[in-house]
């Protein structure tokens, strides 16, 4: 899918929305390459945010007054502009807004792995998964006695996929694979291995985190019976992250968390459910954060998903082949080419990636180090931590020079 | 030197680069490890007594992690000989700080302080006040 020459993006007119990228610290502007933890929020999506408590806030669902019916059915007309983003044609039935893409996961672990799994039953993670998954799948199996197995990664950091087809057996009851990798960048071929697992009978769930922000995705390509993402991580609020399920399984499902909203009739002594996806949420629910949502996925496919991905996949070449150039950087993952993301995980042979992240502090550039939540992928890697830029629709190729300039100063400091 | 950095200083760069009392003791009164998860810091330090059973006679330290971590144990080793339990027990952030002679920024406090922790427990669990097998900056 990944087009290149798609025509350059407007940056300067793209950095005037975002505000925040004016800040200086030490009269140092800021470098922001850290948004594979969060992107920064451009003006459409604050102002959609602050017009909606300025003129349109209420509860939704239960309100008789127009306040409340026009907060509905802004609140519900999200899932909709969720849904045709992604590609989901049963609509707002089948997109259940939670709180981020942990959230998601532990949403369908608890619902329908507590219920569905037990010993023998095997659950399918690659070794590249956030803790996110990883840390939810290996403690519901714990509870029910099923089996963890991990897809190995080759020493490009892409999936085995002989080991895929190994691990994948008819005693497999869900797959659960990292869209594109926060720690290497690896784009795995998650349409494969959703085909895999669903011929040996297995659901497949989809972490989308760090794909659904840079790339166009359909869901009903990738034929994912699960799929989730996060709103902060696309240019939109924190507070609020997405489940995509097939409407016959969420129908299927039993709730995850049990309150008002969520409900069809209750009696003292039993309760029946509203209809998707109310059902999944229950209690007051992040209502500015869905017209935050909403005006982050007006904003992205205005400037065009296509050129959002190829803006990003040029930048982390770039970054790639200046990293490399250093000589004594150690880069993590595939290649740049259309199996590599926009982010760029790395180490400098001499300096621990926490001190190099604090020099990079020095230099205003924000950048990650640490484990970056994957840590049993780190301890494959031989590494504590490392260090990762990522990029988004306003960063330059002069910034990767800045982050560059300052590598150069931590190796010296460091000499 | 680019514009360097107010937390690298010389002298913590120095530790860093040739550590002091680096090693394990041959035979130590009591020995203790402990981690920083979020950094991936690991420390050992193995502390001798004087016959006294009190007095400090000598620290080694070992293991790897960030220059702010290792630099601190370094420093750390030194500045505990001749000093007591009771001393080493009654040390807390602030002289950590004072001792590295830079400010550390609040993400890196706990790369600092693990020598020092790992001490303590050490020499709690020698008293037979504490009981744990590793230390962590996250307890
Ligand atoms: C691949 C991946 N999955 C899951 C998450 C968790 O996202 P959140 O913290 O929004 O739940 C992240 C982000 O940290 C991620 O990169």
């Amino acid at each position: 899918m990944s087009q290149r020459n798609v025509g350059t993006l407007d940056i300067e007119r793209i950095r005037s929305d975002f505000p925040i990228l004016e800040r200086e610290f030490d009269d140092q502007q800021v470098v922001y390459l850290d948004n594979a933890a969060t992107t920064q929020t451009p003006d459409p999506v604050i102002d959609a945010m602050s017009d909606y408590y300025r003129y349109t806030n209420s509860n939704v669902h239960r309100g008789i007054h127009h306040l409340s019916q026009e907060a509905s059915e802004a609140y519900e007309r999200a899932h909709d502009r969720v849904a045709e983003f992604i590609g989901a044609s049963g609509g707002r039935e089948e997109v259940i807004f939670t709180k981020n893409t942990t959230e998601s996961e532990n949403l369908v672990a608890y619902s329908w792995g507590l219920n569905e799994l037990g010993p023998g039953d095997e659950v399918v993670l690659t070794e590249m998964e956030h803790h996110a998954s990883l840390v939810t799948w290996q403690q519901i199996a714990h509870e029910t006695g099923a089996e963890v197995k991990y897809i190995q990664i080759d020493e490009d950091g892409r999936l085995d996929m002989d080991h895929a087809r190994e691990c994948i057996t008819d005693d497999t009851a869900i797959l659960s694979a990292v869209h594109v990798s926060n720690t290497l960048g690896t784009v795995n071929p998650v349409a494969k291995l959703t085909e895999i697992a669903h011929k040996h009978g297995a659901l497949s769930f989809i972490d989308g985190a760090q794909a659904v922000p840079n790339r166009p995705v359909d869901v009903e390509e990738i034929d994912a019976d699960f799929y989730a993402f996060s709103g902060h991580k696309m240019a939109g609020p924190t507070g609020i992250g997405v489940l995509y399920g097939k409407k016959q399984l969420l129908e299927e499902m039993e709730p995850y968390l049990y309150g008002g909203g969520m409900i069809r009739k209750v009696t003292f002594e039993d309760s029946t459910w509203a209809d998707l996806p109310w059902k999944f949420e229950p209690g007051t629910p992040p209502i500015a954060e869905a017209v935050g949502l909403e005006a982050a996925i007006d904003y992205l496919e205005e400037i065009g998903m296509e050129r959002v991905q190829a803006h990003e996949e040029e930048l982390a070449e770039y970054a790639y082949e200046q990293l490399k150039a250093e000589g004594d950087v150690e880069i993590y993952g595939p290649e740049p080419g259309p199996d590599r993301s926009g982010l760029v995980g790395f180490n400098l042979e001499s300096v621990h990636a926490h001190d190099l992240a604090s020099i990079m502090n020095d230099h205003t550039v924000a950048v990650r180090a640490g484990d970056h939540c994957t840590q049993p992928l780190h301890d494959k890697l031989g590494v504590a931590a490392s260090a990762r830029a990522s990029f988004y629709v306003y960063n330059t190729r002069e910034e990767i020079d800045k982050l560059i300039d300052a590598i150069d100063d931590a190796r010296q400091l460091f000499a | 030197m680019g514009m360097g950095s107010d937390m690298y200083r010389q002298q913590i760069l120095d530790h860093y680069k040739s550590p002091r009392n680096y090693g394990e003791l041959e035979d130590p009164t009591f020995t203790h490890v402990g981690e920083n998860p979020m950094c991936g810091d690991e420390i050992q330090m193995d502390v001798k007594l004087e016959d006294d059973e009190e007095t400090i006679k000598h620290v080694a330290f070992s293991g790897d992690g960030c220059a702010i971590s290792q630099a601190s144990a370094s420093m750390l080793s030194g500045k505990l000989a001749g000093k007591t339990i009771d001393e080493l027990l009654e040390m807390d952030r602030d002289d950590i700080v004072d001792m590295l002679g830079v400010e550390i920024s609040p993400m890196r406090i706990k790369c600092a302080v693990l020598a020092e922790k790992v001490a303590q427990d050490g020499a709690k669990i020698y008293r037979g006040e504490l009981d744990k097998s590793k230390t962590s900056t996250e307890d």
